[in-house]
């Protein structure tokens, strides 16, 4: 599926907004991630595996938190957007 | 002087150059400004600010932009007044209101940011601005950017009220409406914002645009012959101008231009919008998103950015954060208008509700100063109130009509009743 990804993170993947990843669920699909752009979980996730307060993850324009958060399920129609969660007001 | 020393990330303290960036690399945290205080300590006085321009530039040693203002010259240092009529009906004899119902150029508080926001766009080279919005800083940034000559994108919710759709478009900006709520239109934006270098200001030039907002705080402890109120009450959207405002109190006490700082700092939201509340009452330490369903659209973010450090301040304040129904919110657009004679948006009667909620609890002491922050103007927001304004008399151009009129009205019983 296509997962967007945020300026402060493209350093990890080579410049590229938007990366091909894959994964049952939003923890399998960072870790899918990891694989491919390391370093990229320690970015999205603290010491204790929970996402960051200061991200946020969208799964088809709707934020995970309205779902089940890291274990919500993911297909590979799925657009999964990585988004800050600092902005606007 | 140089009082800006860059930037740095409020949570993981790493430091950045002062540029049009707002998030940390590492732990997504905000970036803040980080000042050179030393230096601004040495030439900023109480007597400096009081020769200055009447306009948050009276302040400029403590905003974020390097030379001179070139956007919103006449922004800030709105009215402020002891509200004797409301105080009276609320035990109070030390209430204030401040007044950014008349701000310049659009009537809101978000002048304020928009002027710091477009000075700094325009330092760092920038010919577009662009923001998210509810309503009133879209209005700001449209007018501003024309007064600029910038090339303008602002994107809002399409249910807006009419009054700020059309107070974009009169401005001549690219307005897009987009189908979606407040949080919908700001996700959208962060993912256009990575993709175009345009100067978005409550997203990458955030840590400056921010700013603008302590100027509240600055104008009040000088109207209040610099001391810091005990109390303040701020209407809670994102949380940003909350937080501000704190930090705002606290620069002019670590600056020595008040004494010590104990100002109590109170948030005020919507029932139909109230994340931050209720993390406040339910001792979270983080915030559950909402689907917000209030009249009070200019406070509908269901998923704001400073919600964390809103419920922090007003903790660490000793301050209490309410929310009052939407009914609650008319009643107090009308309580304000017909007390003290001004009209302000939703957001104003959030603010009035929740003051007289935290009033009736016994919050605050007769003796102790009062400021309610007054954001934005009731003619922007017409729809949320005319179900309850009443009709005009509808009469012939007769005095016999208008007897007839006043016969059946009340409005002479009510004279007597005064």
């Amino acid at each position: 599926m296509k997962v967007r990804i945020p300026t402060p993170l493209r350093k990890l993947t080579d410049g590229q907004g938007e990366v091909l990843a894959e994964g049952k669920d939003v923890a399998d699909l960072i870790e899918a991630l990891e694989r491919t752009y390391p370093g990229i979980k320690g970015r999205l996730c603290d010491e204790q595996g929970a996402l960051r307060r200061f991200v946020n993850i969208y799964i088809n324009e709707e934020d995970i938190r309205f779902h089940e958060g890291l274990q919500t399920p993911v297909k590979s129609s799925d657009e999964v957007s990585i988004i800050p969660a600092i902005a606007g007001g | 002087m140089n009082k800006m020393k860059g930037l740095v990330c409020k949570e993981c303290k790493k430091a950045y150059p002062a540029e049009a960036i707002h998030v940390c690399e590492f732990c997504f945290g905000p970036l803040e400004v980080a000042y050179n205080y030393d230096a601004i300590r040495s030439v900023i006085s109480k007597e400096k600010i009081q020769q200055g321009p009447k306009s948050l530039w009276r302040y400029k040693d403590l905003l974020p932009i390097e030379g001179e203002p070139t956007a919103g010259l006449n922004a800030g240092f709105t009215p402020m007044i002891h509200a004797k009529n409301l105080g009276r009906i609320l035990g109070l004899d030390r209430l204030y209101l401040k007044n950014d119902t008349v701000n310049c150029l659009t009537l809101s508080f978000k002048d304020r940011v928009v002027a710091v926001a477009l000075t700094r766009a325009k330092e760092l080279g920038f010919d577009t601005v662009a923001c998210a919005s509810t309503g009133n800083l879209a209005n700001s940034v449209s007018a501003h950017a024309a007064e600029s000559g910038l090339r303008c994108f602002v994107f809002i919710p399409s249910d807006l009220e009419a009054g700020k759709i059309l107070g974009n478009l009169v401005y001549k900006p690219n307005v897009v409406a987009v189908e979606g709520n407040y949080d919908d239109v700001n996700r959208l934006c962060s993912e256009v914002a990575g993709e175009y270098p345009w100067a978005f200001v409550n997203i990458n030039i955030r840590p400056y645009y921010s700013e603008g907002s302590k100027t509240l705080a600055y104008e009040t402890m000088e109207y209040l012959d610099w001391q810091a109120p005990d109390h303040v009450v701020v209407p809670i959207a994102s949380g940003s101008l909350l937080t501000k405002i704190y930090k705002g109190f606290h620069e002019f006490e670590s600056l020595g231009l008040v004494g010590p700082v104990v100002t109590k700092i109170h948030g005020a939201q919507a029932e139909g919008c109230s994340p931050v509340a209720e993390a406040f009452k339910e001792k979270r330490d983080f915030i559950k998103p909402v689907k917000p369903k209030t009249i009070a659209k200019s406070l509908a973010i269901g998923n704001p950015a400073d919600g964390f450090y809103a419920v922090k301040v007003a903790r660490e304040s000793g301050g209490l954060i309410e929310s009052v129904s939407d009914e609650a919110v008319v009643q107090g657009m009308m309580l304000l208008a017909q007390k003290e004679g001004i009209f302000a948006e939703t957001a104003g009667g959030v603010t009035i509700a929740v003051l007289k909620k935290l009033a009736e609890q016994g919050v605050f002491k007769r003796d102790e100063s009062v400021v309610a922050y007054i954001t934005g103007n009731g003619l922007k927001t017409q729809e949320a109130i005319a179900p309850s304004v009443g009709a005009p008399w509808l009469i012939q151009p007769s005095l016999m009509s208008f007897q007839e009129a006043l016969k059946k009205s009340d409005a002479l019983k009510e004279e007597g009743d005064r």
